[in-house]
C-alpha cells in the first residue's frame, strides 16, 4: 500500500515536472518500486527483469535519447480535454474490468486449476529445475520463450534500421 | 573527455564483478531468480557502463558493435536451432528429453541451459547495439 501510494505520488510528479531529466529519473524511481511491489507480491524474476529492464537499460536509453533532443517539455498549444476524457474512458473500462476479476490470491480461479498444478507438482521429476519459472519458461512453455525472442530480435533489427536509415539519407547534423 | 578518476576506478573494479554477476544469475537461474533475459540486460548494462565513464570509442573497441549485431540473431538461431536439434533426434520442436537419451532430466537441463543461452545472446547484443546507435548519432 505504501509503495502503490508513492507510485501514485511519482506518476503525479512525471505529469507535472516539465524538466525531461526529472522526468526520466522519476521513471526509473517508478520501476524500481513496481520491482519492489513485485518482490511483496513475491515474483523475484519479474521483480528482476523490472529493476534491470525498467530502472536500468530503459533508463539509460531515455537518457541517451535526451542528450539528443532538448531537455524541456514544451508546453502544449490545446487544450487537453480530449486528451483527458479518453483517459478517463480507459480508465472507467479498466476500473468496470477489475469488478469481474476473482479475489486476489484466490486459489480456486481458472488460471490456478488447468496447466499451473501440474508444473508446481511435477517440475523437479521431469526437468530437475527447483526453480519453476525456469522450467516453465524454458521448457514448458519454450515455444512463447522463443516467441519471446524473436520479438525481441525484431524490435532490435527494426530500431537499428530506423537509426541507420535516417543517418543516411540525411547529411550528419549537431542539432538532429 | 576528462572525468572523476574515483568515476573511472569504481567502473573499472565493477565491470569484472557486473558480467560475473550475469553469469551468475545466467547459470543460477535454474536454482533462484533470474534467466538469460536478467542475464543478458545485466550484461549489457556492463557495457554500457563502460561506454558512459570512458566513453564511445573504448567501449566500441572492447566490443565492436559488428559483434554486438551479429549477436542479435545468433541468439535466436541458438534458441531455433535447439529446436531443430531435439527434432533432428527424433522428438518434438524444442522437446529436450531427445538432446539425452539415458536421462531426460539431463537432456532438459541441458536443452534449458542452450535456450537461456540464445535469450541471454540476442538480449545482451539487442542492448548494446541499440545503445550504440542513439549514442553514436549526437556526434
Amino acid at each position: 500500500m505504501v509503495l502503490l501510494t508513492l507510485m501514485a505520488i511519482i506518476t503525479v510528479g512525471i505529469v507535472r515536472i516539465r524538466n525531461l531529466f526529472g522526468v526520466v529519473v522519476l521513471s526509473g524511481i517508478y520501476s524500481f518500486l513496481m520491482a519492489s511491489v513485485m518482490i511483496v507480491l513475491d515474483a523475484v524474476d519479474v521483480a528482476m527483469t523490472e529493476a534491470s529492464v525498467g530502472a536500468g537499460i530503459s533508463t539509460v536509453l531515455m537518457l541517451s535519447v535526451l542528450y539528443l533532443t532538448k531537455s524541456r517539455e514544451s508546453v502544449p498549444t490545446s487544450t487537453p480535454l480530449f486528451p483527458v476524457i479518453v483517459a478517463a474512458a480507459a480508465a472507467a473500462m479498466l476500473l468496470f474490468g477489475t469488478l469481474d476479476l476473482p479475489p486476489f490470491g484466490e486459489a480456486a480461479t481458472a488460471v490456478h486449476q488447468h496447466v499451473a498444478p501440474h508444473y508446481l507438482a511435477k517440475s523437479m521429476e521431469e526437468t530437475g529445475v527447483p526453480n519453476v519459472v525456469t522450467s516453465v519458461l524454458a521448457s514448458y512453455r519454450g515455444y512463447d520463450t522463443l516467441g519471446e525472442t524473436t520479438v525481441i530480435f525484431t524490435a532490435g533489427i527494426a530500431v537499428l534500421m530506423l537509426l541507420r536509415g535516417r543517418r543516411k539519407s540525411t547529411k550528419p547534423s549537431t542539432d538532429a | 573527455m576528462k572525468l572523476d578518476l574515483i568515476l573511472r576506478v569504481a567502473t573499472k573494479l565493477l565491470c569484472p564483478f557486473i558480467l560475473l554477476f550475469a553469469l551468475y544469475v545466467q547459470f543460477h537461474g535454474d536454482y533462484g531468480p533470474g534467466g538469460g533475459f536478467q542475464a543478458g540486460v545485466i550484461a549489457a548494462a556492463m557495457v554500457i557502463l563502460y561506454a558512459i565513464t570512458y566513453g564511445l570509442e573504448p567501449a566500441k573497441r572492447a566490443v565492436p558493435p559488428a559483434i554486438a549485431q551479429a549477436m542479435i540473431p545468433l541468439g535466436v538461431l541458438i534458441f531455433a536451432g535447439t529446436g531443430v536439434a531435439t527434432m533432428l533426434l527424433g522428438d518434438n520442436f524444442l522437446a529436450y528429453n531427445a538432446l539425452d537419451h539415458h536421462s531426460p532430466v539431463h537432456g532438459q537441463h541441458l536443452g534449458i541451459l542452450l535456450v537461456e543461452l540464445g535469450v541471454l545472446v540476442t538480449v545482451a547484443g539487442t542492448m548494446v547495439a541499440v545503445f550504440y546507435a542513439f549514442a553514436g548519432r549526437g556526434r
